[in-house]
């Protein structure tokens, strides 16, 4: 029996407003709330809300036959809780069918695996935590962002006790070997690693309504019959939610061929759906994979160089995650809050300076004329945040001296 | 005393010094009792009328005649896409885009060779078509000297872009002609200097009865680089003009030290050796900001620079500022520094000065000749640049010394001074005149 599971990525980022130098030291609003929750809004009215319709409809009408997996980062729910607070209501619909599996990740859609195990290790513990609140799963799978894999991170998810992980089906990991089978981690072999299949999920998420696509139109017939002709027991469709509505358009009549494609799947013999969690469970390892390096799904490299690729963006990263420690130690609310949004990879991904070949997946939500404005802007955030932990914490030590307290040491500087 | 002066820009419309020198001048010569009327290829109508008349280049009407100036300079000039540095105050693709924009904006280019009655419509711009629009500017001048005619009694030039408009009126009118060098073709585009410029240059030049330089530097070019007499080359050092009323509080949200560059981000202008130069400053002292204000060609190539040299969490770009906000930057800032590697004059430190701030400048910039309480180093000497700013930023007694004479020295540098020695100029070339 083939499985078949599909998997979402849900994430949104807080994008920062235009902060100017002018604004360091005397304005601490970061965000373009305006922006943000338009662009929140626009994707729950062409994705998340008639998504969300279609799943639970199709659970219904499979009688739980059909599954379906999710990552959500908190930026996302975060967002949601703010400007569509019934697209969340949404997904704890989906999650109280039982048919859909809420997956672990990092809360802040961040590349805290390059920052050391304490820095990822909190993102991870966060999201977790933020699953079992919001939707009363505990999550045993994990996706970590952008499907960023390798030998010492599987490590890491493993020892927080994970069981499964999302891996990128790359051609450089793989081999000669299928992605349609599961596989596990070279430096723990109790991890199961879940391989995406990333033809074919591209095939749909970029490629559906591409007519100049030598396969256009693509039927939900004919995608089963690749799937059923592809070598290999378990197909991970793995894509960004929104690739369902805001990328591949409602007229394309993307809705219609997934209705159409799980219901044939349901019908058909030899297929059954599977959460990315049963998908492990349901078959055994085929053999180890070896990944040295990083590995993830962006471009054609599929590896880290869109976010980590240039000195702009690995001088931002490395000026964010100095401050780690101070923002750890003050443990104030308001301060995490910028932390987390400070690290979303989408950051980063802005201060590219590569040629993107699928810039499908990211660019209308790229808020930057350039790269350099992006960096630029970033880093005038962030100095300024890191500037105002620094009076806090010398705020804080006045305070425990006893000297004076921590608001009057700040007024006396500002002075 | 009454003079025809062309310019290329006027306050508030300025894309560089050229504009504020310009201005600074005529309000010192207003005050010396000459009279000035000041021709730009495009009046916007809220310049600052107060000492000067504007005539807008655009409403001449410009009648075509054979022979005289306008003939003959149809025959120096050639029509070019200029797509080079050559411009004064705008990198290649600023340059491109305001050209772009003013087309955009539904503004018409000047026609090509027959539409010769008609208004030209100048941009006023740095644009794509410079050299159509410099060479229809001296037509208009030609039409503007014969209109005015026995209103003027000498003509003066700012810079190459209206030599072209010096000599068509000369050749009409007959008054002397001064042209006043704020920059060189050298000090834009160092050794790949653009031929057609250097050639205008040269010609207002030779054309010219008397050339004013803005600083030694300028005047030693001017002899050894073009060949000009240096009897008729005289050094008018610019000067800064202050404001009746300064800005209130500027708000201040750091406790840093913030020492800041303020210019194009171009080759000329240095901005890579105060880039090496903060990065020894921050390996010694931590509260120490660096800003770069300003955009030009360099701006990604330092962007990177500066990430690679692990300092951008102290070192901000704030993009091209305008003019509160370059007041807001001085008011901000404890240490000015200007590395130029070429600089003709620059009147920025000037401006740095009046707001109480010390400046570091390079001794390759004029102003260098008409400042004592400034730190001097050679723009290379990154190691003295280092040193001048932790010295600022670390000895108070220092600073405040420098901020306090420097704001009396300034003080002293008068447009009203800089006028007189232009209008004695003006004086003795219409003696010179009256005789022959």
């Amino acid at each position: 029996m083939k499985t078949i599971s599909i998997f979402f990525q849900v994430h949104q980022p807080m994008r920062l407003k235009t902060y100017r130098f002018f604004n360091m030291g005397i304005d601490h609003n970061y965000l373009d709330d305006a922006r943000n929750r338009t662009v929140m809004q626009h994707a729950a009215a062409a994705c998340y809300r008639p998504m969300n319709a279609l799943l639970l409809e199709l659970i219904r009408s499979t009688q739980g036959r059909f599954r379906v997996s999710f990552y959500l980062s908190g930026m996302a729910v975060e967002q949601m809780r703010s400007y569509a607070p019934d697209v969340l209501r949404g997904f704890r619909e989906l999650a109280d069918t039982g048919c859909a599996e809420f997956v672990g990740g990092t809360y802040s859609y961040s590349l805290s695996s390059q920052a050391g195990r304490e820095a990822f290790v909190s993102e991870a513990e966060r999201h977790a935590a933020m699953i079992r609140e919001e939707f009363g799963q505990t999550p045993e799978t994990f996706f970590n962002t952008a499907m960023l894999y390798s030998d010492a991170i599987g490590e890491t998810v493993a020892s927080l006790g994970y069981k499964n992980m999302l891996v990128e089906g790359a051609r450089h990991l793989l081999g000669w070997k299928s992605p349609n089978y599961v596989y596990a981690g070279a430096a723990n072999q109790k991890l199961r690693l879940l391989l995406r299949n990333y033809r074919m999920s591209d095939d749909v998420a970029f490629r559906f309504s591409d007519t100049r696509w030598s396969e256009w139109p693509l039927t939900a017939d004919k995608f089963l019959e690749w799937i059923s002709g592809d070598r290999g027991e378990a197909v991970h469709l793995c894509t960004d939610y929104e690739a369902f509505g805001s990328w591949q358009k409602a007229e394309s009549g993307i809705f219609d061929f997934l209705r159409a494609f799980v219901h044939g799947a349901d019908a058909a013999p030899g297929f059954r759906f599977a959460t990315m969690t049963e998908s492990a469970e349901a078959h055994q390892p085929v053999g180890v994979l070896h990944a040295g390096h990083e590995v993830t799904w962006a471009d054609e490299e599929r590896d880290l160089s869109a976010w980590l690729g240039n000195e702009l963006q690995q001088e931002a990263f490395g000026k964010l995650y100095a401050q780690a420690d101070a923002v750890r130690k003050l443990g104030d609310p308001d301060f995490s809050h910028v932390w987390d949004f400070l690290q979303t990879a989408d950051n980063f991904y802005w201060m590219a300076t590569k040629w993107f070949t699928d810039d499908g997946r990211q660019n209308d939500a790229n808020p930057y004329p350039s790269s350099y404005e992006a960096f630029i802007n970033y880093m005038n955030v962030l100095s300024d945040f890191s500037n105002e932990l620094e009076r806090r914490r010398k705020g804080t030590e006045f305070d425990t001296d006893g000297c004076t307290c921590a608001a009057a040491a700040t007024d006396a500087r500002r002075e | 005393m009454r003079v025809l002066m062309f310019g290329w820009e006027f306050p508030p419309h300025i894309a560089g010094g050229l504009g504020t020198a310009s201005y600074g001048l005529t309000r010192g010569l207003a005050r010396n009792g000459v009279e000035v009327l000041f021709v730009v290829p495009k009046a916007y109508g809220d310049e600052d009328q107060r000492f000067v008349r504007i005539v807008n280049a655009s409403d001449v009407e410009a009648l075509y005649e054979s022979g005289e100036a306008t003939e003959a300079l149809w025959k120096k000039v050639s029509f070019l896409q200029i797509s080079s540095n050559l411009v004064p105050y705008a990198s290649p693709e600023e340059f491109a885009a305001a050209g772009e924009a003013f087309v955009k904006a539904g503004g018409r280019r000047a026609g090509h060779g027959d539409a010769w009655r008609e208004r030209y419509d100048f941009s006023g711009k740095y644009g794509t078509d410079l050299m159509e629009e410099v060479y229809h500017y001296a037509i208009v001048a030609a039409q503007v000297a014969r209109d005015l005619a026995g209103t003027f009694d000498v003509i003066h030039a700012h810079d190459w872009l209206t030599y072209y408009a010096g000599m068509a009126a000369k050749a009409v009118s007959g008054k002397p002609l001064v042209v006043h060098m704020h920059a060189t073709e050298f000090d834009r585009s160092g050794e790949h200097v653009n031929q057609t410029v250097y050639d205008i240059e040269r010609a207002g030049m030779e054309a010219a009865d008397c050339v004013i330089t803005v600083s030694n530097l300028t005047r030693n070019i001017v002899i050894t680089r073009y060949g000009i007499p240096p009897e008729k080359v005289v050094t008018v050092h610019n000067a800064v003009r202050f404001a009746d009323s300064d800005e209130g509080e500027t708000p201040r949200g750091l406790d840093d030290k913030i020492v800041t560059f303020l210019g194009r981000i171009t080759y000329q202008k240095g901005p890579d050796y105060f880039v090496e130069a903060a990065a020894k400053v921050l390996r010694r002292v931590p509260n120490v900001r660096f800003v770069m204000a300003g955009s030009g060609d360099m701006m990604h190539h330092v962007v990177r620079r500066v990430a690679r040299l692990g300092i951008s969490d102290r070192f901000h770009f704030t993009g091209f500022l305008k003019g509160p906000e370059v007041n807001r930057m001085f008011a901000m800032s404890d240490v000015y520094v200007m590395p130029s590697v070429s600089e003709p004059f620059g009147i920025s430190p000037l401006e740095a000065m009046k707001s109480n701030v010390p400046v570091i400048i390079s001794k390759q910039s004029g102003v260098a000749e008409v400042l004592d309480y400034a730190l001097k180093v050679d723009y290379w000497d990154v190691d003295a640049m280092a040193d001048a700013i932790y010295a600022l930023v670390t000895y108070p007694a220092l600073a405040r010394m420098f901020s306090r004479k420097g704001r009396e020295e300034v003080t002293g540098l008068k447009w009203t001074n800089a006028a007189a020695k232009v209008k004695r100029i003006y004086e003795r070339l219409a003696v010179t005149d009256t005789d022959a």
